[in-house]
């Protein structure tokens, strides 16, 4: 076998949070060779990942490696021990097309970047027309990965048709969605390659500002974004002809509604960040009263791409629902999460079960779309994902979050869960969204607690279906989805809440008590030093006014005698 | 303008870089202050009401002086299902605090944040920007020792 020339270490947020950075100080201290620092490549369960690459082409990569001389060693002498290969089954499904780069190459090497293909597609634009370059997007037919799912070149020849260049061109970097890291990714390990579709933008649609508004959150997409942006001032790849494109960063501050285009421009503005009614559309008035377009990270990730195969070319993967591929943000209860890229039109068995590895007796659905989503049960596992099928569900595609939720997990407190990000999320515009979104909430809450009753359904559904109607933005629109679909596919869970106090999860505290099982107990009094409020007795009883059911005791018990049972039950 | 806010002149006075001048005062000051809100009412040229308006809009924003570690705890919808209700618990067991409160002796401050996009390695806290993932109460709980030690 040949020998290292190089190493890579991903070193994306994943990975720093995974002890990344004790490895690469580990592996500095250990040898010469040169250490590239790359971005993600999806597969966030095995982080810290280093890969060597060889002298004759090759590479071997290894995961989850510690900072310890052991593991080190293991490596730079191309040993055994922490061999990672990428799972068969999502090695055959998964298409990288907008994350081929992603964890290959260095994010703030923009020679790197270009050696790998990178700025062609801005090139090849540039040797066509605008109207040219929008026609590729047409017949790419590429739909915006934020969620809305509005075809993009549609959008880009509207902003066209404006006279003059005092437009606005924004990337919408503000990933609300709880579970959902697909933008984060993208620009932490490739912003050159949103950086490039936003600058193919500019050309075609004439307008003279890019603006990125990015959430505080991610810092580590920031500064690579900043470096990037200081690269392509340096390389002159923002001029064309005689016109040159300004291109700037805003960071948000942490409003979910923000997602929302005119909130987004509101904000972008200094103001809070309240969604207003359309028209005026922000392609006749938006940003500084300018014409302005408003693309999501992952769509820009995607037109460089388009312009390097070609419209027709892009077309031909997918289905009749969308267009191309689709990052997913996996996570929940599986055995593989990470960022995975397929195409459109691939099934939730597939990406749920082959490339996420998740054990098909435990799962009970997965959950799409964040809190705008809904709940997909595993019996609808062989439907394909794309916009119009997630739809019929009553779930939506959103950004492409994907949370994957086991038996023991209960769906009335996960319905719970979203319309308590969403009730405080409001902006509080309209009516029906501020207050019928925390009346439902409360009802939820009354619901979890033991204390409702079966009217609460049909007054959820009720107000879902008004609150829907009578929302200006999207956050109220989808905002009831969540209880929607969860009543429609597991109304039985929400029957048993209401009528028989039961939970069948045993997840909501309120119905259940943890109790010791005295026939496993080995009385080792682990649980004793554990539990934070003193509530288990010397004869080992668990009081119940006492107990918080924080789980504590049943982490501390090595024979598995604590577990969490009905109320009631002995 | 008071002195001690001086460093707001970094940044130009248009109107649209109110949130900018906030996150700046945040960044300096860990917090803002009422003091802090008059100074950027008066260098941005808005009514002090608008800026407290803007400052309460976004969550980002803090009115509460945070800790020398202040410890947020992810709610996204994985750290969510993988326990985050329970690492509240824990902390709250621990150190008695609440989401938004700060520890008397100023050590530890308490926040839930939506995500913190490390969804692969919940359940996650971040301590002043530093991740710590896959949580349990063991874990938690040595973080908490190595930081209250520094």
């Amino acid at each position: 076998m040949s020998e290292i020339i190089k190493l890579k270490i991903g070193l994306a947020s994943c990975g720093i949070a995974a002890g990344g950075e004790a490895v690469f100080e580990a592996l500095k201290k250990a040898t010469a060779l040169p250490i590239d620092q790359v971005g993600c490549i999806g597969h966030c369960y095995a982080e810290p990942l280093v890969e060597a690459c060889l002298a004759d082409g090759s590479s071997v990569m290894y995961s989850n490696v510690k900072a310890d001389e052991k593991s080190i060693q293991d490596i730079l002498s191309l040993g055994g021990e922490n061999r990672f290969e990428v799972p068969a089954a999502r090695k055959a499904k998964e298409l990288l097309k907008v994350l081929a780069l992603a964890g290959r190459i260095v994010p703030t090497d923009l020679a790197d970047y270009t050696a790998n293909g990178g700025y062609e597609g801005l090139k090849k634009a540039l040797s066509l027309s605008p109207e040219e370059v929008i026609n590729e997007i047409k017949l790419s037919g590429l739909r915006g990965r934020g969620g809305g799912g509005f075809p993009t070149g549609m959008k880009w020849s509207f902003l066209a048709a404006k006279p003059g260049f005092d437009k606005t061109v924004i990337c919408n970097a503000d990933e609300g969605d709880p579970g959902a890291f697909m933008d984060r990714s993208l620009m932490e390990s490739v912003p050159h390659q949103v950086l490039e579709g936003m600058l193919i933008a500019a050309y075609a649609t004439g307008a003279s500002r890019l603006v990125i508004y990015c959430r505080a959150e991610y810092p580590l997409a920031i500064k690579h974004l900043k470096i990037a942006i200081d690269q392509i001032y340096e390389a002159k790849l923002n001029v064309f002809g005689n016109r040159s494109i300004e291109i700037s960063i805003k960071e948000g501050a942490g409003a979910f509604v923000c997602g929302e285009e005119t909130a987004l421009i509101a904000s972008l503005e200094g103001q809070r960040g309240m969604p207003r009614f359309r028209p005026p559309f922000p392609t006749d008035r938006g940003y500084q009263d300018k014409p302005t377009m408003i693309n999501n990270v992952e769509t820009f990730g995607n037109i460089p791409v388009i312009l390097r195969e070609g419209g027709n070319a892009f077309a031909s993967t997918g289905s009749e629902g969308g267009r191309g591929t689709k990052l997913f943000a996996l996570a929940g209860d599986l055995q593989y999460p990470g960022l995975v890229e397929v195409p459109m039109g691939t099934t939730l068995n597939e990406i749920v079960f082959e490339i996420g590895g998740a054990d098909r007796s435990h799962v009970k659905a997965v959950q799409t779309g964040g809190p705008s989503g809904g709940c997909i049960p595993v019996e609808l596992f062989d439907t394909p994902v794309d916009y119009d099928s997630l739809r019929s569900l009553g779930a939506i595609m959103g950004s492409g979050g994907m949370i994957v939720i086991g038996k023991d997990r209960c769906m009335v407190e996960t319905a719970r869960y979203f319309l308590d990000f969403t009730h405080r999320e409001s902006c509080g515009k309209c009516t029906f969204c501020r207050i019928g979104t925390t009346r439902m909430f409360e009802i939820l809450e009354r619901i979890v607690a033991g204390k409702g009753c079966e009217a609460d359904l049909d007054l959820l559904e009720d107000l879902g279906k008004k609150i829907k109607a009578g929302s200006l933005c999207g956050l109220g629109q989808t905002a009831p989805n969540p209880v929607l679909a969860t009543l429609r596919f597991y109304r039985n869970e929400y029957l048993e809440h209401v009528n028989e106090h039961k939970c069948r999860a045993m997840q909501c505290n309120a119905l259940v008590d943890v109790v010791l099982d005295k026939s496993k107990c080995v009385k080792c009094k682990l649980c004793l030093k554990t539990c934070p409020l003193n509530a288990i007795s010397s004869d080992f009883v668990i009081d119940p006014a006492l107990c918080t059911r924080c789980n504590s005791c049943l982490d501390s018990c090595p024979k598995k005698a604590i577990i969490r049972a009905a109320k009631g039950d002995k | 303008m008071k002195k001690e806010y001086e460093f707001l002149r970094s940044i130009p006075n248009d109107p649209g870089n109110l949130i900018k001048g906030l996150q700046l005062l945040q960044s300096s000051c860990g917090y803002i202050s009422v003091d802090g809100i008059r100074a950027a009412a008066e260098y941005f040229g808005r009514p002090e009401a608008d800026v407290e308006g803007v400052v309460s809009f976004y969550a980002q924003f803090k009115r509460v002086k945070p800790g020398r570690y202040q410890i947020s705890v992810c709610d996204g919808t994985a750290c969510h299902l993988k326990g985050a209700p329970l690492i509240h618990e824990w902390l709250h067991q621990e150190l008695g605090l609440k989401p938004g409160e700060t520890a008397e002796d100023g050590v530890f401050s308490l926040e839930t944040v939506a995500c913190l996009g490390c969804c692969s390695l919940a359940p996650v806290m971040s301590v002043n920007g530093k991740v710590h993932g896959k949580l349990d109460r063991k874990t938690m709980m040595k973080i908490l020792k190595e930081y209250a030690a520094k």
